[in-house]
């Protein structure tokens, strides 16, 4: 079994990893990474406007982005991807190729999930920050460009990781669609071998996992500094007086 | 393509039991797939809180696992990898007995059960520890105080969590259509080779996950409501 995995792995790995790059379309791994990365990218504009939107007092505004987000929650990601698949081309009026595709969809998709991390972020503020920038003569916009959205976006990092290993997993789906991405190459590789399916989706498993989870990790590692940060000095005060009580309740 | 005509698919009495038999497959593996993560997150979570040293790290593994592997590349392992190395007659029998919605029911709800499992332990141990105290002091046993004062708690704290999950259960078993199970997503795009009516079969397809989606979440919110009235009034 390991032997058979190592022999795949020595055959396969460039395959694995940008597809059939000179030949033919990047593939792989390097364009799973891509079109997650771009989708984050492109996510996340989209996702602060649709937040600011949905905290908008203009019931124009908010009605219409609250309908997508609500849809987009509800709906499964491969039912968007097959309406990409078909609308795209309909409005471009071309022949799309199918990262285009998925790239819309992820876009809209994550931008829909991203807008509420956003919204909880700017929410979780509380309303002194905007009061307090209002009566230092910021407009709106002003408020939140320069104190809102700095202290809300950073307090996200963590959440936008975890949406970026989210999306790294959504990938796979464009496998429905023929996206050369990872999952497309593995299936390629398992055509090509036809005996040994197991192992070939085993190796797929792990990549995936070793990507994913090293990113969570980062994630799990700037949410604990990011909670120090903000709990400020104040928290480092308070820490022996909670060992103290605790020594007194255990003499007691 | 002639304009947007909804009745070409409705009045179709074959499309329309394509339909309902998708709905129904979607049923069946969702509430499949449900009870065999609830009842693997229950087995877990006994795990976690147990005296056994390893049973934590063995949950935690697994978790980490089933959060860090796509869903997809998981119910391909199943059902490309797993199904051939199982022995000759569990293969035709499984084959006999729509294997790809069995697979998917396994893939879906060992899936979710890392899920589960974390909601409710995040739920329980968001209960005060002066809870249990509490319930010894007033004679309760481990087990008693358990199942009396700290589960009916952690379970309510539980439920937020648990009821988006169980939503997006619900959306990841359109991801069976990658095996061939026949459920929902299936039947449209069968109906869509079959009728050409793109625009309106979708339309169909995301309205009806919409709603059965929608119907989850109101009835979780309306189940919170009735676990904790006080707390959902103030949410």
């Amino acid at each position: 079994m390991i032997n058979d995995i190592i022999a795949i792995i020595k055959d396969y790995w460039l395959l694995l990893l940008i597809g059939q790059y000179p030949n033919g379309p990047l593939g792989g791994l390097a364009n799973t990474l891509i079109l997650s990365a771009l989708s984050i990218a492109l996510a996340f504009p989209v996702s602060i406007l649709f937040a600011l939107a949905r905290l908008s007092k203009w019931p124009m505004l908010r009605w219409p982005v609250t309908a997508l987000v609500y849809v987009t929650r509800g709906v499964p990601l491969l039912m968007l991807i097959l309406w990409s698949y078909f609308l795209v081309p309909l409005w471009t009026g071309a022949d799309v190729p199918s990262f285009v595709t998925m790239l819309t969809t992820l876009v809209v998709y994550q931008g829909a999930f991203l807008s509420e991390v956003v919204r909880a972020g700017i929410v979780a503020l509380g309303h002194g920050q905007m009061e307090a920038a209002r009566a230092l003569g910021h407009s709106y916009l002003g408020a939140m460009r320069y104190i809102i959205l700095p202290q809300a976006l950073y307090n996200m990092i963590p959440s936008i990781i975890s949406t970026f290993v989210s999306t790294i997993k959504d990938t796979t789906l464009g496998y429905v669609i023929n996206v050369p991405d990872l999952t497309f190459a593995a299936s390629q590789v398992n055509n090509q071998l036809l005996t040994q399916p197991f192992q070939v989706f085993l190796i797929l498993a792990i990549v995936y996992y070793a990507i994913c989870w090293s990113l969570t990790h980062v994630a799990n590692r700037l949410e604990r500094r990011i909670a120090l940060r903000r709990a400020g000095p104040s928290s480092l005060r308070a820490t022996p007086l909670v060992a103290t009580s605790k020594i007194v309740s255990e003499q007691l | 393509m002639s304009g947007f005509d909804l009745s070409a698919i409705l009045s179709n009495p074959e499309y329309v039991e394509m339909l309902l038999h998708g709905i129904e497959m979607t049923f069946v593996i969702y509430i499949g797939s449900w009870l065999l993560a609830m009842t693997l997150a229950l087995v877990f979570l006994g795990l976690r809180f147990s005296p056994l040293r390893f049973g934590n790290s063995i949950v935690a593994a697994y978790v980490s696992y089933h959060r860090n592997v796509p869903t997809l590349v998981q119910l391909m392992l199943w059902y490309f990898g797993i199904f051939t190395l199982m022995p000759q007659g569990w293969t035709t029998w499984l084959a006999g007995h729509n294997a790809e919605a069995i697979f998917a029911i396994i893939g879906l709800g060992l899936c979710q059960a890392a899920y589960f499992s974390e909601d409710l332990r995040s739920g329980l141990r968001s209960v005060n520890p002066g809870q249990m105290e509490a319930a010894k002091a007033l004679g309760h046993s481990y087990i008693s105080a358990m199942r009396f004062v700290i589960m009916p708690q952690g379970v309510r704290n539980a439920l937020p969590p648990l009821i988006n999950h169980s939503v997006s259960l619900f959306k990841n078993s359109s991801l069976a259509l990658v095996i061939g199970a026949s459920e929902l997503t299936h039947a449209v795009k069968e109906i869509e080779n079959l009728s050409f009516r793109t625009f309106e079969i979708y339309l169909v397809g995301t309205v009806l996950y919409l709603f059965f989606s929608l119907l989850i979440m109101t009835g979780g919110a309306y189940l919170s409501m009735r676990a904790d009235p006080a707390r959902s009034a103030r949410a």
